[in-house]
């Protein structure tokens, strides 16, 4: 039997890396290699095509506004053909902070509005209140998450995100800001494809999720190989702590 | 704004300073901001009674080690200084720095955020411009917004512009100023091939590609150019060549000035720090100091608060290295990797507000460096936790990771070692509380400035 592999598309390292997005990426490539599922990360730049079917996972982090508005027009120029199609064939795409807006419909920066991918059913406006930042808790109700499915991280950005009518939100805030700072919801999921403002970053806070990513990702039919994890859920604890609830 | 306005301003400061300390707050801003609050242009005003005039630092890494600096200089040029040696660099701290020390010659380290409107108040002779990393995004929001703000200042600031030609990101200020003074490193054996992780991208003025590198020094400091040929670095007036860096213990170099060559000698270790030296070096040319007090200024500087700083205890060195970013963690790390001493290392993370309170950037800092440590690395503060797990994949072995939140507990640990030399890298929070616990335990409080 061919030993899984996870192929991970890390697109635009190089402009949407400003919340220690590597960070991330370290946590699925190790939590792979311990359990000896292969672990491949191809970098995808500006100008890069992409073949749909060569991928399991595709990472969009956060960048400057000037970043962002090339890798925007990248997207819908080379992209986004192959990231729906991706994501219609079950590939996970998680999109953080900046990359959460770029995969929803549209985001505003100052007077203009910047297309997005559309894989998610939100819309980013920007507003006059100050930037929401601060430590972070979320309940998910991912399926066969440990306890209450709770995600811990750092939030900042100056956007407000809605959700259109029937998207749903990856959790609820617990504790923090959210998408807008008054609704409650936080991030945006549509079966694999996530969105979130959360970072810390957000897998090396949140192990348990990146294993859900892992096996979402894989198509695994039976459960990750358990690994020690008790440096890991103690840094969830901790993250936990950081934003005032109890894990 | 009268003079007898400022006077009773002036002397209420002073005594909420009096108060303050004998209360034991120990606060340093509080009485500028009480200051400025009765005599809004106190800082104009006092500035403009200095003789000598003043010269203004700022950068993401480096402000207070350059200062420290600058200031051994202009003392060896017989200046008497009025300096913001705490690093209290926002208003308040300069202006109670103002008000409380007498001198003909302002030093100041400016925070990045604040620059404008402080040069816009002290009106200094020269503005000197180091660099520009990721820092506290938290608190200081995206770096392309402090490119602009700093571009004001470059455009419209009275006195001598002085840049780092290395910097493309501080460089690129240089078309809108008037004869600016560039400064960098000259000396390609020191660079790499390859960028670090999380490196500034810097793009071209005129056309927006990406610069390419032919050597990069630190971060994104290095020799680069457009690829369109529209813009490339600055040829700088000041220079630093012939590097060698000697571990903790410190660094040569030749030190040009307009092609004038001088062999420096500095006590502070690694690359960055041969950086701080050359612009100092920079700005003191800018302020008309002669090349020999440059040179002998430089050999005489010694580390600054908590950079690198030396002390004794328990019958070994231990030196203590602030970590705040990922750009100065990974030089600091560097330079641990090039000392040959074996080290029993205590890292200290806090995310109290004047450390960032988000601690996201330990991934972006490349501790990846320690990988192949064979001792002991003790992980202490209020996210020690997330620190230990940073290192367990950064490849350390998780059996030579010990978790110690307590700080107290954690340096107890360390002292236990049997490394030749303890090095201790705190965030900034936690560097005030390790110098306390470290003349609590017996390193002599005069060895700390």
């Amino acid at each position: 039997m061919l030993e899984p592999t996870l192929r991970i598309a890390a697109l635009y390292p190089d402009q949407l890396n400003i919340y220690a997005d590597r960070g991330n990426i370290a946590v699925l490539e190790n939590r792979c290699r311990w359990r000896s599922i292969g672990c491949e990360v191809t970098a995808i730049g500006i100008g890069d095509q992409i073949d749909p079917g060569r991928f399991d996972l595709f990472y969009l982090g956060g960048g400057q506004d000037e970043d962002q508005r090339r890798c925007a027009a990248d997207l819908l120029e080379c992209k986004r053909d192959a990231l729906v199609e991706a994501a219609s064939n079950g590939a996970v795409v998680l999109g953080i902070c900046g990359g959460f807006q770029l995969l929803g419909h549209w985001y505003e920066l100052g007077d203009e509005r910047i297309e997005g991918v559309g894989l998610l059913d939100v819309e980013t406006v920007r507003s006059d209140g100050p930037r929401l930042i601060g430590n972070v808790a979320i309940e998910t109700a991912l399926a066969g998450s440990p306890a209450r499915g709770v995600l811990a991280g750092f939030e900042n950005h100056g956007g407000r995100t809605r959700l259109l009518d029937g998207a749903t939100p990856l959790g609820r805030v617990l504790k923090g800001r959210g998408n807008d700072g008054v609704s409650g919801d936080e991030g945006c999921r549509s079966g694999n494809v996530i969105g979130t403002y959360l970072h810390g970053p957000l897998l090396p806070a949140n192990c348990w999720f990146a294993d859900w990513l892992i096996a979402a990702a894989i198509g695994s039919e039976t459960s990750l190989a358990p690994l020690d994890d008790s440096l890991e859920l103690a840094a969830h604890q901790a993250a936990c702590a950081a934003a005032g609830v109890n894990a | 704004m009268s003079t007898v306005r400022l006077a009773l301003a002036s002397a209420v400061a002073r005594a909420a300073a009096i108060a303050l300390r004998a209360s034991g707050s120990g606060g340093t801003s509080a009485p500028g901001k009480i200051l400025l609050a009765l005599a809004p242009d106190a800082i104009a005003q006092r500035s403009a009674a200095l003789d000598r005039g003043s010269a203004v630092i700022s950068a993401t890494n480096g402000k207070t080690t350059t200062s420290s600096i600058v200031a051994e200089i202009m003392r060896g040029d017989g200046a008497t200084l009025v300096h913001n040696r705490a690093g209290a660099n926002m208003a308040g701290g300069i202006a109670a720095t103002l008000n409380d020390q007498r001198g003909d010659f302002g030093l100041f380290e400016v925070d990045e955020f604040w620059l404008a409107s402080l040069v816009s108040q002290l009106r200094p002779r020269s503005v000197l411009l180091a660099n520009l990393f990721r820092d506290q995004l938290d608190r200081y929001g995206e770096l392309d917004l402090i490119v602009d703000r700093w571009r004001d200042v470059a455009a419209s600031a009275t006195g001598r512009i002085v840049l780092n030609a290395d910097d493309p990101l501080v460089a690129g200020l240089g078309a809108v100023a008037h004869n600016p003074l560039f400064y960098g490193i000259e000396d390609l054996t020191v660079g790499s091939d390859n960028p670090q992780h999380a490196s500034e991208q810097a793009c071209c003025p005129v056309c927006g590609e990406q610069f390419s590198y032919s050597r990069f020094f630190v971060g994104h400091l290095g020799h680069y150019y457009c690829p369109q040929g529209h813009f490339q670095r600055p040829t700088p007036q000041v220079t630093a060549s012939d590097i060698a860096l000697n571990g903790l213990g410190g660094s040569t170099f030749t030190l040009a000035i307009d092609g004038r060559s001088y062999g420096a000698e500095l006590a502070m270790p690694g690359l960055y720090n041969v950086y701080n030296a050359v612009a100092a070096a920079a700005l003191a040319n800018s302020l008309g100091v002669s090349d020999e007090t440059i040179v002998t200024g430089i050999r005489d500087a010694r580390p600054a608060f908590g950079r690198a700083e030396t002390v004794e205890i328990a019958g070994r060195a231990c030196s203590i290295m602030l970590i705040k970013n990922p750009a100065g963690t990974n030089e600091v790390l560097r330079t641990l990797a090039s000392d040959p001493l074996n080290q029993d290392l205590l890292i200290v993370l806090n995310d109290q507000i004047a450390d960032g309170r988000d601690i996201s950037w330990i991934w972006d800092a490349d501790f990846e460096q320690l990988a192949q440590s064979q001792r002991v690395i003790t992980c202490s503060g209020g996210r020690a936790v997330e620190l230990g797990l940073r290192l367990k994949y950064a490849g350390v072995d998780p059996e030579r990771i010990s978790v110690r939140p307590v700080l107290d507990e954690a340096l107890a640990a360390t002292l236990d070692g049997d490394g030749e030399r303890l090095v201790i890298l705190p965030t900034y929070t936690a560097m005030l509380a390790v110098r306390e616990l470290l003349v609590s335990r017996g390193a002599a409080p005069g060895s700390f400035q």
